[in-house]
Order: C-alpha cells, then sequence, then structure tokens
C-alpha cells in the first residue's frame, strides 16, 4: 500500500466500522440471562420442595438446563435467542449446551466419527480443555496447602 | 510482444469478445431482496433436494450454467471451455457441477473476485483465438461457507456489525467471438493489496485498498476517467468497503460518488433483512451481473459499465494463524458498442 501505512489505515477503519448498539445489547444480555437463570431456580426450587438436598437439586437442575439448551437448539430456535441476547444465551450452561449440539447437528453428514463425534466439541473443546485443566490445577493448589 | 497489453495491468481486447447470454439463481432470501424483479430463479428451498449444502451448491452452480447455455439458444457440446469457482475448499461445488456438464474445465479460485477472474480469463481466451464460446460461472452459498469459514448454523453467537451475509447463489456468463454485445472490450487485473486487517468478519475493510488499487490503475492505463463509465460496481465491499473506497478515492483525486456502487449493497435490504454490512460471497457480484447488470445494458440504462469483482484470499486456517488478509480486485469493462 503506497503512502498508506497499515497502521494508519487500522485506526482509519476503526473509525468508518460501525459500532455495535453496546447498549440495547447489554439490557437484552441481561434479559436473556435473567430468563435462562430464574427458570434454574425455578428448577431448583421445585427440586428441593420434592425432598432433594442443596448438592443433588444443583446437579438436577444443570442436567435440566442442559436438556433445555440441546431441546431449543434441535428446534432450531437457540441460533436466534443467542442472535438477540448475546452472552446473556452464550454464558449460561444451556449456551454450552448449544455449542456442542450445534456442531453435532451441523457435521451429520460427515458422518458419525469424522463427522458428529469428532466435530462435536470444536467450539466447546477449549472450555473444555481449559476449564476442567484449571480446576485440576486450583484443585492441586488446594490440596498442597492444606 | 504483449501487443494488447495497455499500461501496467490492463489488456485492451481487440476482438472484443461478446456476453451472449447470462443466467442468476438465487435463494430464498436473496429472492426477498431489493433486485428480486431481475434474477431468472429464485429457490423456495436452499438445499433444493439435496441432502447437504455442498451438494446444493453444485447443483445451483450446475444448473445455473445449463440454463445459461439453453438461453443462448447452444448446446454444451459448443462450449469450448468452462470456467468456473467458489468458495469452498478445492473448489469441490465447481468441479462436482463440471463433472455433470463434460465441458473442458479450468477450476479457478480468487475467492469472492472469481467472477471477473473468469470473465477475464474466458475474454482472452476468446480474443486470442482459442476458444469461440465460453461459460464463466461462479457459486456460493450461505450454508457452506459459514460452515467452513465460522461457525455452525445453529450455534448462538451474534454477527459483528462489519460482518457480511453470504449470497446463496449462482451466475453464468456466456461470452462468445460472435454475437451482438454488450462487449468485454479491457480487463484490469489486480495484485495482491494486503493492508493487514486480521479480521474475517471485517472484509470490506480487507478489500477496499485492493479495489482502489485496480480502479486507479485502470484509469491510469486507459486514460479513461470515472465519469466515462455509467456504472461502476465492485464485487462484495458492502458498506464499509464502499464508504471507504468512495472516501480513499476522493482523496487520490477521483470522484465515485455518482456512478459507483457495490453489489453487496445493492442486493439486500440492510433494514428489513439484517444482514449487517451488506452481502458477500462469489454469487454476490455474480447474480447482480448476471441479472441487474445485464438486464439493464439490454434495455440501454446502462451503455459502459466497469464491473470488478473482489476477493478476500484468507483461509481459517491463515486467520488462525495470525495472518492478515490478502485481498484483490479484477476489473472487467463492458460496452454495448465494439468502437
Amino acid at each position: 500500500m503506497d503512502k498508506l501505512n497499515k497502521n494508519d489505515y487500522k485506526k482509519y477503519v476503526d473509525k468508518k466500522v460501525p459500532k455495535p448498539t453496546y447498549l440495547r445489547n447489554m439490557i437484552m444480555a441481561f434479559l436473556v440471562g435473567g430468563t435462562f437463570c430464574t427458570i434454574g431456580q425455578i428448577i431448583t426450587n421445585i427440586l428441593k420442595s420434592n425432598g432433594l438436598d442443596k448438592d443433588m437439586a444443583a446437579a438436577g437442575t444443570s442436567i435440566s438446563m442442559v436438556f433445555i439448551g440441546a431441546l431449543l437448539t434441535g428446534l432450531g430456535l437457540y441460533d436466534k435467542i443467542g442472535k438477540v441476547g448475546g452472552a446473556g444465551a452464550a454464558i449460561p450452561i444451556t449456551g454450552f449446551a448449544n455449542s456442542i449440539v450445534a456442531p453435532a447437528m451441523e457435521y451429520k453428514r460427515e458422518g458419525f466419527i469424522f463427522g458428529v463425534a469428532a466435530k462435536m466439541f470444536t467450539v466447546a473443546g477449549p472450555v473444555l480443555v481449559y476449564g476442567i485443566g484449571s480446576s485440576v490445577i486450583i484443585g492441586l493448589i488446594t490440596l498442597l496447602l492444606r | 510482444m504483449a501487443l494488447k497489453k495497455l499500461g501496467a495491468q490492463t489488456t485492451k481486447l481487440e476482438n472484443p469478445p461478446s456476453v451472449v447470454s447470462y443466467y442468476s439463481i438465487v435463494g430464498p432470501k436473496e429472492g426477498e431482496g431489493p433486485l428480486k424483479d431481475y434474477f431468472d430463479l429464485i429457490l423456495e428451498d436452499d438445499l433444493w433436494g439435496q441432502d447437504s449444502w455442498e451438494k446444493a451448491e453444485s447443483k445451483i452452480q450446475e444448473e445455473c450454467i445449463k440454463l445459461a447455455i439453453d438461453k443462448g439458444g447452444l448446446s454444451s457440446e459448443g462450449i469450448d471451455y468452462l470456467i468456473a469457482g467458489d468458495l469452498i475448499n478445492q473448489i469441490t461445488p465447481s468441479s462436482y457441477s463440471a463433472r455433470q456438464l463434460a465441458i473442458p474445465y479450468y477450476g479457478v479460485f480468487g475467492a469472492c473476485s472469481t467472477m471477473t477472474q473468469s470473465l477475464s480469463i474466458g475474454a482472452m481466451l476468446i480474443d486470442g483465438g482459442f476458444a469461440d464460446n465460453i461459460a464463466c460461472a461462479v457459486s456460493s452459498h450461505f450454508s457452506t461457507a459459514e460452515r467452513q469459514f465460522r461457525f455452525p448454523l445453529e450455534y448462538g453467537n451474534q454477527r459483528k456489525m462489519s460482518a457480511q451475509w453470504t449470497v446463496t447463489g449462482a451466475g453464468a456468463t456466456i461470452i462468445s467471438s460472435f454475437g451482438n454485445g454488450p462487449y468485454i472490450k479491457h480487463i484490469t487485473t489486480g495484485k495482491i493489496i494486503d493492508p493487514g486487517i486480521t479480521d474475517a468478519a471485517n472484509m470490506g475493510s480487507a478489500m477496499a485498498p485492493a479495489a482502489i488499487d485496480t480502479l486507479i490503475c485502470h484509469f491510469q492505463d486507459t486514460g479513461l476517467a470515472p465519469s466515462y463509465y455509467d456504472l461502476i460496481l465492485s464485487g462484495d465491499l458492502g458498506y464499509v468497503g464502499k464508504d471507504i473506497v468512495i472516501d480513499l478515492m476522493k482523496k487520490k483525486g477521483y470522484d465515485l460518488s455518482k456512478n459507483y456502487t457495490d453489489c453487496g449493497v445493492e442486493i439486500f435490504d440492510k433494514s428489513e433483512q439484517d444482514t449487517h454490512a451488506g452481502g458477500s460471497g462469489c454469487a454476490c457480484s455474480a447474480t447482480v451481473y448476471n441479472s441487474y447488470v445485464f438486464k439493464e445494458m439490454a434495455k440501454g440504462k446502462y451503455t459502459k459499465v466497469l464491473l470488478m469483482s473482489t476477493g478476500a484470499l484468507h483461509s481459517t486456517m491463515s486467520t488462525q494463524q495470525g495472518e492478515s488478509i490478502p485481498g484483490i480486485a479484477h476489473a472487467v469493462a463492458i460496452e454495448n458498442t465494439k468502437e
């Protein structure tokens, strides 16, 4: 590029690119994320009132929310929720379910081994690796400090 | 001696090939856009009865080429070469389409610049006396491009404001040494210009400098001014890239404000169709040229048109390795009269 330095061009482009609607996105993320969390709380309360202890109720809630996320993905609704809700749809455990079910559906045509099974973790894989990895490290540190 | 070369990067065609037939097929979303009345065929279902998106894209391209040949009153035996391309790895949709057509085939890759790339090569083959009839075709498909370059379709993510929407469809142009026009008069082959953009969701900015370079080169080589053309059309720079081209060209002394637009801007209705920075993909420029542009040239609304498809020549691997996006733009000047 003649006479136009790459850094100058980047700065120039940043001014040209339309900005995301931050306020609207934040409000929608709060509402969508809040809705998922409220549903989770309702499930927890129902499980507790049916005699499950705190840990069991938490596990039951996670399982139920993963099911809801997977079902909404399968019905073709979660991408629409994610488009509106952004991080509010991605961060809750329903978003985690979406990130696994979406590639599993997408790569069905490449077969069950190299398609569904191999591609299932293309989005969620890094979360699992670093999530599980860091929890192991924290666990070891806790063990050593005792 | 390169007798037909004009200036640094332009070819002046001594025996200008004529566009004798053209056809465009688009998906349902494009068929709801502002140019819906110009497309030859609008699909109701973008799978078109196939069991994968890739097979659907292949079928769209194959049918588009066949229908263009039919519309021109030709047969596939009468076509000397097929020059086709698309966006998918190893351009399989084009090769599978060519498998059915039994026409000598050159598969070309220029990302979204492929339509003017294939027209350029085809026009030079005809002008050189190597062929009489050539089919130039490209295709792209939103769903094949999404899964290759971005995320699975059902994944709930938000698109950036600078992101563009890959056009589903195909465009085919039959050019010939015979015919009554419009004629391909000049070709300006672009250089790779890499302005250092690494964000694959900001391709308009990555390709705009290549478009500017090719435009300036075309005007310098031919001695023509932008006002010579009734319409200057870039491929898929979208709203962001179009804005940059107008702005930076003005700074270099070329006024494009009156007769320049971009196919990515024209193909979708930004406010109604939620396509953010506009359309993209090989078929973005190809479907607009092979519908709106050629039909309006036939009616006489435009007599001199400069078509310039723009391409971002990156891959998912190069993006992941932090490489910036190389841009390219090839210009093809088409006029209703031979002289």
